[in-house]
């Protein structure tokens, strides 16, 4: 097949993926969201432990994901912006992944991760509404449907059942990461949404822990059909912890050999004045593969690697 | 022989692990969103063709397997000892009917194949896809039977046995598919 025909033999899933992005767009808007613009380039991105920035034109990185410049937002009092971005993270490719992919990200003021995901279950159902999806579809076998009652499961819960075991506040991280791909995930969002919350405070990244149980954190992640779509909590908004925190994931990242990153101080000071808060992130290449039946990342975007 | 790591991982890679040359048959990339990534293997023997899956870190390193192709031809079988001379330096080598495997179907004098060396003992035999074999033995189609598709069995010059349309007589030259065994053509002598 010549270039020309594999690009236009992706126009029913290129349609898709421009019709789910003016679907996101209205809905946000009619909730009363803004939609904001942040830098691509950043010159100190989040410091995660497993998330690796690509370099730009030193000192800069591409962004692994807008969220530190949308908090400088919301602590100015932007109450609700959304953002629908490219984001870069190295090495990441596969069938679910592509090192550069879109993804949309919300955030509202005086709101807590339950708002969240009342937001996402809205969200979704407006897409599938949309998309004359509302009463279900096949996705490579599996049936999906978005009404009905979804699965909320924490993170202790779904481990003891799909794994056998319970995460502590410090668990292994390489047993867990382990158990949730390839014990946990397969189980989570058939044939609806799935919503796995409460995750081990030693894995709370920039989330808040609870009040009433300081070994979890205010954190969850939205799952569809096995497939993690979404990231979201209640934000941490205490200065202190978060530089402590970001210390910690700077430490781990030197002892593993990576490129170091400065204190993102700009996004720290901003902290102090930013109010009780709430946010996250959504991929959306994977809910137009959802929505689109694609088994694999390189259908839904025009030009994948190796394409490009 | 390289040092590998996750990120050269990938369906088709050779690898040694624990001495054996195996080929990955299925890869998939995992990683949750803020956790470590995952290299879900499976990996075949490339001797025995045993097969079994294994998940990799992005910590962990491997050794590229020392394999090596080489065309070699046919020279001749005794017993269960085959015998092929490398066309590059004529160092002739032995194979056992073992190690040759299902490949002594196709295996007729001068015939060249490619053979694959693992630190420089041979392990297989990848055959050209198409071979040109004689019929050394087929009884005549039964008269009358004039359905289409219809076949007989028909022997080889290498003992092997395949399926032939009616009109394929003894003496007659066919070109066949080694990857399936299938009859593909007469060819004319």
């Amino acid at each position: 097949m010549s270039a020309e025909e594999i690009l236009a033999g992706k126009r029913a899933h290129l349609e898709l993926r421009c019709r789910i992005l003016q679907t996101i767009r209205r809905y946000f808007i009619e909730d009363g969201f803004m939609e904001v613009q942040t830098p691509l380039r950043t010159p100190a991105p989040a410091p995660e432990p497993y998330i690796e920035a690509i370099p730009a034109d030193a000192p800069y990185f591409l962004i692994t994901s807008p969220e530190l410049y949308m908090k400088r937002l919301l602590a100015a009092g932007y109450e609700r912006i959304f953002q629908i971005t490219p984001v870069f993270r190295r090495g990441e490719q596969g069938r679910f992944h592509h090192s550069e992919f879109t993804m949309l990200e919300w955030y509202r003021l005086y709101a807590d991760y339950r708002t969240l995901q009342e937001d996402c279950r809205n969200l979704l159902l407006t897409v599938c509404h949309e998309e004359g999806k509302a009463s279900g579809w096949d996705y490579q076998g599996h049936w999906l449907q978005v009404e009905g009652e979804w699965q909320h499961y924490t993170v202790r819960e779904a481990f003891r059942r799909f794994a056998g075991w319970e995460p502590s506040s410090h668990v292994d991280q390489y047993r867990f990461d382990g158990d949730l791909v390839e014990k946990v995930e397969p189980h989570l969002g058939f044939p609806t949404p799935c919503i796995l919350s409460d995750y081990p405070s030693s894995q709370a990244a920039l989330a808040r822990l609870r009040h009433d149980d300081p070994s979890v954190a205010e954190r969850f992640e939205l799952y569809w059909a096995g497939l993690e779509l979404a990231n979201g909590f209640s934000e941490l908004t205490d200065a202190a912890e978060q530089r402590s925190r970001f210390r910690e994931a700077l430490q781990m990242r030197r002892q593993q050999g990576y490129v170091p990153y400065p204190l993102p101080e700009r996004f720290l000071a901003s902290l102090e004045d930013l109010q009780p808060c709430a946010g996250i992130a959504l991929g959306v290449d994977r809910l137009i593969m959802l929505l689109g039946n694609a088994g694999h990342i390189d259908e839904i975007v025009p030009f994948p690697p190796g394409f490009d | 022989m390289a040092t590998l790591t996750t990120s050269d991982l990938r369906k088709g890679l050779k690898l040694e692990i624990d001495g054996e040359p195996y080929i990955i048959t299925d890869f998939e990339f995992s990683k949750p969103g803020k956790g470590q990534a995952l290299y879900r293997c499976r990996l075949k023997n490339m001797i025995t063709g045993s097969q079994f899956d294994r998940t990799y870190r992005s910590v962990d390193k491997f050794e590229s397997a020392d394999l090596e192709e080489q065309d070699m031809q046919f020279l001749y079988s005794q017993g269960d000892s085959f015998h092929f001379m490398n066309t590059a330096n004529y160092e002739q080598i032995e194979m056992t009917r073992d190690q040759v495997g299902d490949a002594t179907n196709y295996l007729t004098e001068n015939l060249v194949v490619s053979m694959l060396f693992f630190q420089g003992r041979p392990i297989g035999i990848n055959l050209p896809n198409f071979v040109v074999l004689k019929v050394v033995k087929s009884d005549p189609g039964i008269k009358g039977d004039t359905a289409a598709g219809a076949t007989k069995p028909a022997t080889m010059e290498t003992g092997f046995v395949i399926q032939v349309p009616l009109f394929i007589e003894e003496g007659e030259v066919l070109r066949i598919d080694t990857r399936s065994g299938a009859y593909v053509e007469r060819v004319k002598a």
